[in-house]
């Protein structure tokens, strides 16, 4: 796994444009709320992400932070 | 070194001398000379002088020019002054320093060319939206901006809120002999309020809008604080042949010059007409005012228009006197020898009636 | 594990107030990565405008001043005469710029002055509730088009950088838009030259963005993006229009 997201909870706003322009399906809508009361995207490490900055580039709210090993 | 100059060049000329380095100006009756004057003079004193496409656009090139720290200045005429109101309240809102002229010309509408004061109501009254009041200078010669303009310009600077000088089409394209070597140009104020970039400091914002109505509501108070002591200490007025007056003309700017003529003439036979000359329309000088209904009950008011500051004086008075008002809206303008006789029938009339405090 | 992506250090700690999905956001962060790439936050003054964009002085870590609605153009031309060596852009919508600011946008440009304005065209006012803007196209569902833009009404989109390339003061005109990630890469590129080219000198330069805005238009936020290729760039063709040699 090259890379991994980290994303800022209570900056997401679960508009989903990561999940929909990850093109390794690395991510996916939580049931988990915010302090917004927004549902969460969450990472899965599962996936093989290879930190093409694509969720970062689209997130309306700069709430994802990329890394590569 | 005396020389003889339009009121319009004279402006521009003072307000070079004054420190005003932005100009922004879009051309209307009867105040174009003013615009005119600083093409050529701008470049020249290392200023900028920008013919904007609007006076909204000019306006608004004063308050950005403001915002980055320069000492600026628009011009213009009643239509135009119009449209200026909205960035004249941001201007306020802002806390920005600005001076604006108004060259009155006959209104309302597209109005006349000819001098006219029938704006004193916007120009002394905010004039746009919201709770606010700009500093009004009224000169009544054209020797008089070289002391007008720099005082707004300094005054400006001083409490950081736009002056208005209210001249007229009269005095604009007057010509009279004037006198720059008096000039004082205004201090330098800090300015580390202004928008510079960044540098070596957090970033600076400036903005009116503020959601919260608690927070607004303390902004407001704030710049009410401001007018308060404007009201106190910056009241400034002329007065003439008052201490034995059994009549006070109130006048100002180009009014002020024909009052001077009928009073002369009222004096001549032996009427007791003196005047107060208000120079700041706002702060208007109303301790003066009641200071003289002390000793005397008659107060003839005259503008040229259908009747503005005569609303001022009636405030500053509270009943106390008695207000005679002669007003020509339209921008014309009475010879002093009508004005004269106007003033000695109300003179005999205020006689007759005999219940009047003696001097 | 190394970071290669993060929070550019020119935003403020402040959450957007956008709307999820909103491409104000997206465009607010590539302005404070081109500023914070090009060392420019000494020399940055942004004006911001009345609508979605106008809490910039919340986000930027610049000099930021608000405008009255649609004079940007007039205010960052008064503080480009004062201060030609600082970095000065307006920042506007479809509102701000192509309906009351139209004679500041259109003046500035033709007198050719050296400043950048970064133009949203979302296609509505959106701050106001979606009300129809000068962007907004034909059959377009707004909240004051109710039934669909409609020329006869209405008039039509107006194509901003087409017409600002008729005015020779105009040096450097391209738009762009923030609905998919290629494109983001562009418009950052777009947004670098332009300061670039105002830092060289080069005159008036103006980036459109076609930004999504999901909940005005009533759509998904995926679906906004896709709307803007599908049907919004065939009226707004993406491209450079004007780019005089500098």
């Amino acid at each position: 796994m090259k890379g991994s997201i980290q994303i800022d909870r209570e900056r997401c706003k679960g508009c989903a444009l990561c999940i929909d322009f990850c093109p390794e399906d690395c991510i996916s809508l939580s049931d988990d709320l915010n302090l917004k009361g927004y549902f969460v995207a969450a990472f899965d490490d599962s996936k093989e992400c290879s930190a093409c900055r694509h969720c970062a580039l689209m997130c309306p709210d700069v709430a994802i932070e990329v890394s590569k090993s | 070194m005396r020389q003889l100059m339009s009121g319009n060049a004279a402006l521009g000329e003072a307000a070079v001398l004054s420190g005003c380095t932005h100009y922004f100006g879009y051309p209307i009756t009867p105040q174009n000379e003013i615009t005119e004057y600083m093409a050529r003079r701008m470049p020249g004193a290392g200023g900028v002088f920008i013919q904007s496409e609007s006076e909204i656009a000019a306006i608004n090139m004063v308050l950005g020019a403001s915002a980055a720290g320069a000492r600026t200045m628009t011009s213009s005429s009643g239509p135009g002054m119009s449209l200026k109101q909205e960035g004249i309240s941001y201007l306020v809102a802002d806390e920005l320093p600005a001076v604006i002229v108004n060259m009155v010309r006959g209104g309302p509408g597209m109005g006349s060319i000819a001098g006219a004061q029938s704006d004193y109501f916007q120009a002394t009254r905010g004039g746009g939206h919201g709770d606010y009041r700009t500093v009004v200078l009224a000169p009544a010669s054209v020797q008089e901006l070289t002391e007008v303009v720099p005082m707004a310009f300094d005054l400006a600077d001083k409490y950081r809120s736009p002056v208005i000088i209210l001249g007229d089409g009269i005095l604009g394209q007057m010509m009279e002999p004037v006198d720059f070597d008096g000039l004082v140009r205004p201090p330098d104020y800090d300015k580390s309020w202004a928008l510079t970039g960044a540098k070596g400091r957090p970033a600076q914002s400036i903005y009116s809008l503020i959601f919260d109505v608690k927070l607004q509501e303390e902004k407001n108070w704030k710049l009410q604080r401001k007018f308060r002591l404007i009201e106190q200490d910056e009241v400034r007025y002329e007065t003439y042949l008052v201490d034995d007056a059994e009549m006070i003309v109130v006048a100002y700017g180009i009014g002020a010059r024909i009052a001077r003529g009928a009073i002369k003439r009222l004096r001549d036979e032996g009427k007791k007409v003196g005047m107060i000359r208000p120079i700041t329309l706002w702060p208007f000088p109303m301790k003066a005012l009641r200071e003289l209904a002390k000793s005397v009950t008659d107060f003839f008011v005259f503008e040229l228009s259908a009747g503005q500051m005569v609303e001022d004086v009636r405030l500053a008075l509270e009943g106390e006197g008695h207000i005679h008002f002669y007003g020509r809206p339209g921008g014309v303008v009475p010879m002093p020898v009508e004005l004269y006789r106007i003033i000695s029938r109300h003179y005999y009339q205020a006689h007759a009636d005999g219940d009047r405090k003696q001097p | 594990m190394k970071t290669v992506y993060a929070r550019p250090k020119l935003l403020k700690e402040a959450d957007f107030h956008y709307c999820p999905g909103c491409g104000h956001g997206i465009i607010n962060r590539l302005l404070m990565e081109v500023i914070e790439e090009m060392d420019l936050q000494g020399d940055a003054i942004c004006v911001a405008p009345a609508g979605c964009g106008m809490l910039l002085y919340n986000y930027f870590e610049i000099d930021v001043i608000e405008s009255a609605h649609g004079r940007g153009a007039a205010v960052a031309t008064g503080i480009k005469r004062v201060r030609p060596q600082n970095l000065v852009f307006s920042y506007q919508g479809d509102g701000d710029l192509a309906a009351i600011g139209t004679a500041e946008g259109f003046h500035a440009a033709n007198r050719g002055e050296n400043i950048t304005v970064i133009f949203v065209n979302n296609g509505v006012y959106g701050m106001t509730g979606g009300q129809m803007a000068p962007t907004t196209l034909l059959d377009q569902v707004t909240t004051t088009t109710p039934t669909g833009r409609d020329a006869g009404l209405a008039g039509h989109p107006v194509r901003i950088c087409e017409v600002f390339s008729q005015l020779d003061g105009t040096s450097y005109l391209e738009r762009v838009a923030v609905n998919r990630p290629a494109a983001v890469v562009k418009a950052k590129k777009a947004i670098k030259k332009a300061f670039q080219r105002q830092v060289d000198g080069a005159g008036f330069s103006l980036v459109e963005i076609l930004s999504p805005c999901p909940v005005n238009w009533k759509m998904g936020t995926l679906e906004a993006c896709e709307w803007i290729d599908e049907v919004m760039v065939a009226h707004f063709p993406l491209g450079v229009f004007k780019e005089v040699p500098c």
